[in-house]
């Protein structure tokens, strides 16, 4: 039991039960309404990729015991960009799409070096982060921008086929392929360990030899990338830009994260556990649009009972063989 | 001399607080005409000055309750939500009395709101004093509900009232006075003899410093954290009320959104570091009044409305910068060095105490 308790990936396995728990429930009670199909568990990835995507950004951050605050607003200004340039200065589609993840990158760049070299909290940081860029939004322009330009709706409805008649969009097809890519880069190279042992503790990385400042920089880059790429699957979901896209997303981001058994002290958690995180919140949403009639204001309470509900369970597991938690930074 | 005691005063920790706040004030005076003059309309204090001090009053009320809860070194992340929620809950009870002008009634809703406040702030102490969740993240999961619960109050509608007379007074006019002002000077009076007339400041701030050696030297450290944030819920739930009276109405999506980072940006503007351990409650009233100065300025100088966040980000960013050691070591390095006791100053004190506290 206690080797159990011990077992650091406890929590993600928790997380899976109560997925498929969730799922056997949702199963039982909507028999007739076809809840028990592939394509049910396909639509979570096609409805949550962008969210996918940004939590898996989250994760890198939270992982070396940081935080990113600014998700959601990249996330927007991301949608507004390009529907900018796409449908009002008519660039192709080719050129936007790197120049936006370049400007996530830069805006990732810039958080990551002031966190870094000048000692400002994460938390206040990336909290102007999210200020500027929702104001940047604001500035392109007031109104929502819709977007009908050819390419975008092509890639936007172009489904891959996959056995037994279901299907996925592209973005959740690049959501699945970055997870992928990510849980390769924490698990299998220097980079990633560098990230488990800043978030493990920063001080004795420093005296092991591990560059801190460059991981730290590359950390928030990647966030910011991982927030312009989530707001490109999200103009593709939504074909539009508009001011007030995912106000509010880098919350939902933190509660997959969180949800999926990541401790937000850092060091310690797994990408496949902010998937599980994000299939929940996920199924959460089929559920109570199944439901029908239900506010979908249980969703922001349930998501907050799971959140509550897993940081009591990381207080349980933390406190048996760990020291008293870092102080939060 | 003189020379002396102008160094003396920029050195004050509230020198830059006041002079960026005079200088907003001051950029405004050649776009309005008249812009330092109070005057009284139909028994009514007006204008510009008071109109800043009522609307501010929100967010000063909020950070006041946020700085403590920063002195016992955590966070609160929760107030817009417990703000939205307390609106909700007693403009549900207004609207649903028969005669919405009695002052029981009123009274009672009143009641309602603070007590929805208290156990929103008492909840979040729990979670951070009793079960030692991180601030941060316990208070995160109220953020995240709070809304959802307000929806589910309000049942996702904004409740309309019409209750002008007690109610509205809370948002409006008291015998001529604005009233949410004279609510903040009490409340801020409050706060300052509490803490700094009896020793509950000093026990506050050694909680923020190291809660542990403070345990063990006999203070309880749980009850003073669990009292900040019930005093963070409370002033966050007055917040809402004064919101809910000047709206006459309980919007539950919109209402106090984004104030808690108002409100944490207010109280670091005002000398109060996050790291808990050290508050400054006039240094806060001070930022929350700069933050709603900055708003009125950007709107009366014309600047578009839309720019109004960009400004903000700018801010946020410039003041940290300025407050980084590491930053102003980099940036004023040569000019450093004249100033190098100052820092000194600052530092000795801190390492005393831990080294003391490792005996």
């Amino acid at each position: 039991m206690s080797a159990l308790l011990r077992d650091k990936r406890l929590p993600v396995l928790v997380t899976a039960i109560l997925f498929i728990a969730m799922f056997a429930g949702g199963a039982s009670r909507y028999q007739n309404q076809n809840f028990l199909s592939v394509q049910v568990i396909a639509n979570l990835f096609i409805d949550n990729g962008y969210l996918l995507v940004a939590a898996i950004g989250a994760t890198f951050v939270i992982l070396t015991g940081g935080i990113d605050l600014s998700v959601g607003s990249i996330v927007g200004f991301t949608t507004m960009l390009t529907a900018w340039l796409v449908q009002q200065q008519h660039w192709p589609v080719l050129v936007v799409i790197p120049l936006v993840l370049a400007v996530g990158c830069l805006g990732g760049y810039l958080m990551g070096y002031v966190i870094h070299y000048f000692e400002i909290q994460p938390f206040i940081v990336t909290l102007a982060g999210l200020f500027l860029f929702r104001g940047l939004c604001l500035v392109i322009s007031k109104e929502s921008i819709s977007i009908d330009d050819r390419t975008i709706s092509k890639l936007a409805l172009y489904q891959v086929q996959l056995p037994g008649g279901t299907f996925l969009s592209l973005g959740a097809v690049t959501s699945l392929v970055f997870l992928a890519a990510a849980a390769f880069v924490l698990h299998y190279t220097t980079f990633g360990r560098r990230v488990y042992a800043i978030g493990g503790n920063e001080q004795s990385a420093l005296l092991m030899g591990v560059p801190v400042a460059r991981t730290k920089v590359a950390v928030y880059t990647i966030s910011g990338f991982c927030s312009a790429l989530a707001g490109l699957l999200f103009t593709l979901y939504i074909q539009s830009g508009d001011p007030l896209h995912a106000v509010g997303l880098e919350l939902d981001a933190i509660a997959a994260v969180v949800i999926g058994g990541t401790l937000l002290t850092g060091g310690a958690g797994y990408v496949v556990g902010t998937m599980l995180g994000v299939l929940v919140i996920g199924l959460i949403k089929t559920i109570i649009s199944y439901e029908g009639t239900l506010s979908s204001w249980w969703i922001k309470v349930l998501t907050g009972a799971l959140l509550l509900a897993f940081i009591l369970l990381q207080r349980v597991i933390g406190s048996r063989g760990r020291a008293a938690p870092l102080p939060a930074r | 001399m003189t020379n002396l005691d102008w160094r003396a005063a920029t050195r004050h920790r509230l020198f830059w607080p006041v002079a960026v706040l005079v200088a907003l004030l001051l950029i405004n005076v050649p776009f309005t005409p008249g812009f330092f003059a109070i005057h009284v309309r139909a028994g009514h204090l007006y204008g510009s000055l008071v109109n800043i001090l009522i609307f501010s009053a929100p967010i000063v009320l909020v950070a006041l309750g946020m700085t403590l809860v920063i002195a016992t070194g955590g966070i609160d992340l929760s107030v817009g939500a417990v703000l939205a929620i307390a609106g909700a809950a007693s403009c549900l009870y207004i609207s649903k009395e028969t005669d919405q002008n009695s002052l029981s009634g009123v009274l009672i809703a009143v009641a309602i709101g603070l007590g929805a406040g208290l156990v929103c702030g008492a909840w979040n102490g729990w979670l951070v004093a009793g079960r030692g969740v991180q601030p941060i993240v316990a208070t995160l999961i109220l953020m995240v509900a709070g809304r959802g619960v307000a929806q589910l109050i309000t049942s996702g509608q904004i409740i309309t009232i019409n209750s002008n007379t007690p109610f509205g007074v809370i948002g409006g006019y008291w015998l001529g006075f604005p009233f949410s002002v004279l609510l903040i000077a009490v409340m801020v009076t409050l706060a300052v003899v509490l803490t700094r007339r009896t020793a509950l400041g000093l026990l506050i701030e050694s909680v923020g410093g190291n809660a542990e050696a403070s345990r063990l030297v006999g203070i309880r450290a749980r009850r003073i954290k669990l009292m900040a944030y019930i005093f963070c819920g409370l002033c966050a739930a007055l917040a809402g009320l004064i919101n809910s009276s000047n709206l006459s109405a309980a919007d539950s999506n919109n209402a106090g959104l984004w104030i808690e980072l108002d409100a944490i940006l207010a109280v670091v503007i005002g000398g109060t570091s996050l790291l808990g351990g050290r508050f400054y409650l006039g240094g806060t009233v001070i930022g929350a009044l700069i933050i709603e100065t900055l708003q009125n300025t950007i709107f009366t100088i014309g600047v578009p409305t839309q720019t109004n966040l960009v400004f903000k980000a700018v801010m946020v960013i410039f003041v940290f910068l300025l407050q980084s050691p590491a930053f102003r070591a980099k940036v004023f390095r040569r000019r450093a060095r004249p100033s190098a006791p100052a820092v000194a100053d600052a530092a000795p004190p801190a390492t005393l105490t831990t080294s003391e506290v490792g005996r």
